[in-house]
């Protein structure tokens, strides 16, 4: 067996791919859905309900996906360079802290800021503290050699070790009983709801404004021409003349500040404070967008939407019919390589001699 | 400072070491056949939970240990088969790959416990391995499990295996020159997936000896980052099996170091120091060890370049 790539791939093929990772998807999740005994139509309806029936999942799905769409555009445009950051969950982290100390510890310090410019260095202190966290790996890889890979996976446990001593000490909001959680910010710097009784907050349309903009500045800007080319063949790329390690760093402070800021609007929009578990994986589940989205900043809206609704309507059927909610990330990990295998066969024959 | 220099010296100080390098060993080594033979494998993760579930599930639906430790190495190979289909049959990326293996054993495992046991509020348990102060005359080795033993004994042989034996030549070469190994008229694709599938049964039994040894039940996120820490020792140990085995024991030693002084609740040199300090210990440590060896790491030259039949 070989593969030989396609010289010009037919409209058909572009148009089944996705339909054919769909279905065979589905065929995989029903065998385990109809596994733990209930009935497998029913469940579907019940998932696809519980994330894009009502207006009410609808806007608990937007919420959702704000955070993944930022984590996602992270993973999306890092990966683009080849630079593997697998961080995003504790550069989330990290932002989310960064958010606290600058929105939340003023107080006793006594700065007299306006509130928009106190928002303004909340953002970029989520920022910074993101991309400063994907600097150190990015740093060991052109400097050292050290694969990123690793470097960036440890990196989200020692974070969220740091984030539960902060939360157990300088952090700690002392009214809360024990449970561990931040103080809060102040609520000046907390994101408006963009819709009436729901979660949904105006960090979505920064997620959606972002990603055009990311869109824009792969395609129409030199440094996102070089990021490509870094991505494509570094090689060649230096041997152009590029400056290929510049335009790694650069990706690496842009992947990381993104991600720092998805932690920054999960606390302002959400809970005003940080807790152990406010993220159930954004930072991995990002790597799973940006797959889906085949690396491209609009592709990535319509995967975390698509991931937050599976996410979303799990829960709700669960409760119904009692299939334990992990089927939501079986779902999504099983469409991974179905989109993988499916891509694969839009760019490459597959010859069985 | 005295009290330390007792703990270092005691034996069950070193007994803890061994116990907790064991998983590292197992895991280590089968991440160690996979890059030699040219495949990176970031599946380690979800398949040291799988393995972990798995070999406990068969234990407790009536099964003997050993029946556990071989059923966890078969989930392994299910897993690794599929990361050998996806990177070295269709030449996906193998970080993607790795990492889409590592999300799907993940949750396969959490959802299969979860349909297992529905409502369960304490992990059942099982009769774990017994130490072997029996029948072993060893100080702190015959109070270890006999999984301990095993990983043990295949560190010299997995190094024979690659230094001593026509297959290790080969599968050596594959990840340093495929196209050397197919003008020698040997399949590329057949050493790799070989590699792949045998380096995932070590990673279930990996997971494995954390439910069947360590602990006796089967929690979410026992594994915890043991897998990761695992690639990063393949690196350390310059992809050599005995080098390997220094590592984790390295590494078993800063993680019974931290548990003990967490423990003794002195403080390091007096400092009182949040425990969440001595935790990260372990992860700083595996990124201290990258950098030590960074300048030296001879990577196998092949690794992460998936090879296409006829292709140049």
């Amino acid at each position: 067996m070989r593969l030989e790539p396609r010289l010009r791939t037919p409209l058909w093929l572009w148009l089944a791919a996705p339909v054919a990772a769909l279905a065979g998807t589905l065929v995989i999740t029903s065998l385990l859905v109809a596994w733990a005994g209930a009935p497998v139509t029913r469940a579907y309806a019940l998932l696809l309900q519980g994330g894009f029936g009502s207006r009410f999942a609808w806007t608990e799905t937007l919420t959702r996906a704000t955070p993944l769409i930022l984590t996602g555009l992270a993973v999306a445009v890092a990966f683009r360079a080849r630079l593997y950051n697998i961080g995003a969950e504790g550069q989330l982290y990290a932002g989310a802290l960064a958010a606290v100390a600058v929105g939340g510890l003023h107080g006793g310090v006594g700065w007299a800021l306006p509130s928009s410019l106190l928002f303004a260095l909340m953002i970029a202190a989520a920022c910074a503290a993101g991309a400063l966290l994907l600097w150190v790996p990015a740093w060991l890889k052109l400097r050292l050699g050290v694969d990123e890979v690793v470097t960036t996976l440890l990196l989200n446990f020692i974070v969220l070790l740091l984030v539960s001593a902060m939360l157990d000490g300088p952090m700690k909001d002392p009214t809360a009983l024990g449970w561990p959680q931040s103080v809060a910010i102040a609520d000046a710097l907390q994101l408006g709801k963009l819709i009436e009784r729901s979660r949904l907050h105006s960090g979505l349309l920064g997620a959606l404004l972002l990603s055009l903009l990311l869109a824009a500045l792969l395609r129409f800007t030199t440094l996102g021409f070089e990021i490509r080319a870094a991505g494509a063949n570094a090689r060649a790329a230096a041997f152009a003349g590029m400056p290929v390690r510049t335009a790694i760093w650069k990706v690496a402070l842009l992947s990381g500040a993104l991600a720092g800021l998805a932690g920054a609007v999960e606390v302002a929009g959400r809970a005003g404070y940080v807790t152990l578990d406010m993220s159930p994986g954004y930072g991995y589940s990002g790597i799973v967008v940006a797959m889906l989205a085949a690396l491209h900043p609009l592709g990535v809206v319509a995967a975390a939407v698509f991931v937050a609704g599976m996410l979303v309507g799990a829960d709700s059927m669960s409760r119904a019919v009692g299939v334990p909610t992990y089927i939501a990330d079986v779902i999504v990990a099983v469409a991974l390589i179905a989109v993988l295998i499916a891509t694969l066969g839009v760019r490459w024959r597959v010859r069985w001699r | 400072m005295a009290e330390t220099l007792d703990l270092l010296l005691g034996v069950p100080f070193w007994v803890a070491v061994l116990r907790i390098a064991t998983p590292l060993v197992l895991g280590t080594l089968g991440v160690l056949l996979c890059e030699r033979a040219g495949v990176l494998h970031l599946g380690i993760e979800g398949i040291m939970v799988a393995g972990a579930f798995a070999g406990w599930l068969t234990v407790y639906h009536g099964g003997g240990l050993w029946s556990g430790v071989v059923v966890a190495a078969l989930v392994g190979m299910a897993f690794g088969a599929l990361h050998a289909a996806l990177t070295v049959g269709l030449s996906l990326s193998q970080h993607v790959s790795g990492l889409g293996i590592t999300l799907l054993a993940t949750s396969l495992a959490s959802y299969a416990y979860r349909v297992s046991f529905p409502k369960v509020d304490s992990p059942p348990t099982i009769q774990a391995f017994t130490d072997m102060r029996g029948w072993l005359p060893l100080p702190v080795l015959n109070e270890q499990t006999p999984l301990t033993l095993l990983a043990l004994v295949l560190v010299p042989a997995l190094a024979w295996l690659l230094y001593r034996t026509p297959l290790g030549l080969a599968l050596r070469m594959v990840g340093e020159n495929p196209e050397a190994v197919e003008g020698q008229g040997l399949s590329v694709a057949r050493l790799r997936a070989g590699a792949v599938i045998a380096g995932s049964a070590l990673m279930g039994v990996a997971g494995a000896f954390l439910t069947l040894a360590a602990f006796n039940a089967f929690y979410f996120n026992m594994v915890n980052g043991r897998g990761w820490v695992c690639v990063a020792l393949v690196v350390f140990a310059s992809w050599r099996p005995g080098r390997a085995l220094a590592g984790a024991l390295l590494f078993g030693f800063f993680d019974a170091l931290q548990l003990r002084l967490q423990q003794a609740g002195s403080g390091l040199f007096g400092l009182q120091v949040p425990y969440q300090f001595y935790l990260m210990l372990p992860y700083v440590m595996a990124i201290v060890a990258l950098l030590v060896v960074a300048r030296r790491a001879s990577y196998p030259q092949a690794l992460m370049k998936p090879y296409r039949k006829g292709q140049r």
